[in-house]
């Protein structure tokens, strides 16, 4: 299959992504490269220099909020993405109003707190719409333990599911990368072999 | 019992064990977890009142501060 019949493929999908760190920029990043037609970003935090360790934004984005900033990378990178960015806080009442109608949704939080109530909320709220979760990023080196598991067809971990982030186990630009692209990788895999129901024509 | 969990065979003594006691038994240590039990979420509020029977399909996920 040629690049363009893929690309012209993932165009007609939507995929949410919830959180624009270090998974979520570099994953959009990914699927916007790929094709993927419309870009449901959730952040409500602003660039710091601690993030540019990892994360797809410029020194001169400090101080954006990164669903902006992440917006405007991805229309330097492919202006014919659709890119919605939301900058509430994700919550159990509005996640399934943000990411209505996306066809895939990437986790993409830092804590762990926050990763449960997101998968909770989608599974329960939500069902039948895959989540790919990011779990296990920190530190450097280890490439062997990153894996991808399928749990069901609506859930899918990415990432070495033991190592935290902390203090003296930063999350860093090589393993976060890993992780992000193994959860674009999952995206494009989904949806290349999903057909999309046109209700109307 | 036996059941799955994360498509392995384990046995426990009990017959049955809450969602709540099957953590305590296997000492999972980690705060934030998914659990399905035969593909239906248990969210984190029923772990005491959930309980797992012979030959039930328990999937957990782990999750990892980090991203």
């Amino acid at each position: 299959m040629r690049f363009s019949e893929i690309r012209d493929h993932l165009a007609q999908f939507r995929v949410g992504i919830a959180g624009a760190g270090g998974l979520g920029s570099n994953c959009a990043v990914a699927l916007a490269r790929s094709g993927v037609g419309t870009i449901v970003l959730s952040d409500f935090d602003v660039v710091e220099p601690a993030n540019l360790n990892r994360q797809y934004f410029f020194s001169a984005q400090i101080g954006m909020m990164k669903s902006a900033a992440l917006k405007e990378n991805i229309a330097r990178v492919n202006p014919d993405i659709t890119v919605i960015a939301h900058t509430e806080k994700l919550d159990i009442r509005n996640i399934p109003e943000i990411f209505a109608g996306c066809d895939v949704i990437v986790e993409a939080f830092d804590r762990d707190d926050m990763k449960e109530m997101l998968i909770e909320t989608i599974l329960e709220k939500m069902p039948g719409i895959p989540v790919i979760v990011g779990s296990g990023l920190a530190g450097w080196g280890q490439s062997e333990a990153i894996k991808f598991r399928k749990i069901d067809d609506t859930l899918y971990v990415c990432g070495d599911e033991s190592t935290i982030a902390g203090d003296d186990l930063p999350p860093m630009a090589p393993r976060v990368g890993m992780v992000a692209n193994m959860q674009a990788n999952t995206v494009v895999e989904l949806l290349m072999k999903k057909t999309k129901d046109y209700f109307s024509l | 019992m036996k059941i799955l969990l994360n498509n392995r065979e384990e046995e426990f003594e009990a017959g049955t064990l809450t969602v709540s006691e099957m953590i305590e038994q296997k000492k999972f240590s980690f705060r934030m977890r998914i659990i399905k039990i035969n593909g239906v979420l248990v969210p984190k509020e029923k772990y005491d009142t959930t309980y797992i029977r012979e030959g039930d399909n328990v999937l957990m996920l782990y999750l990892m501060s980090g991203g």
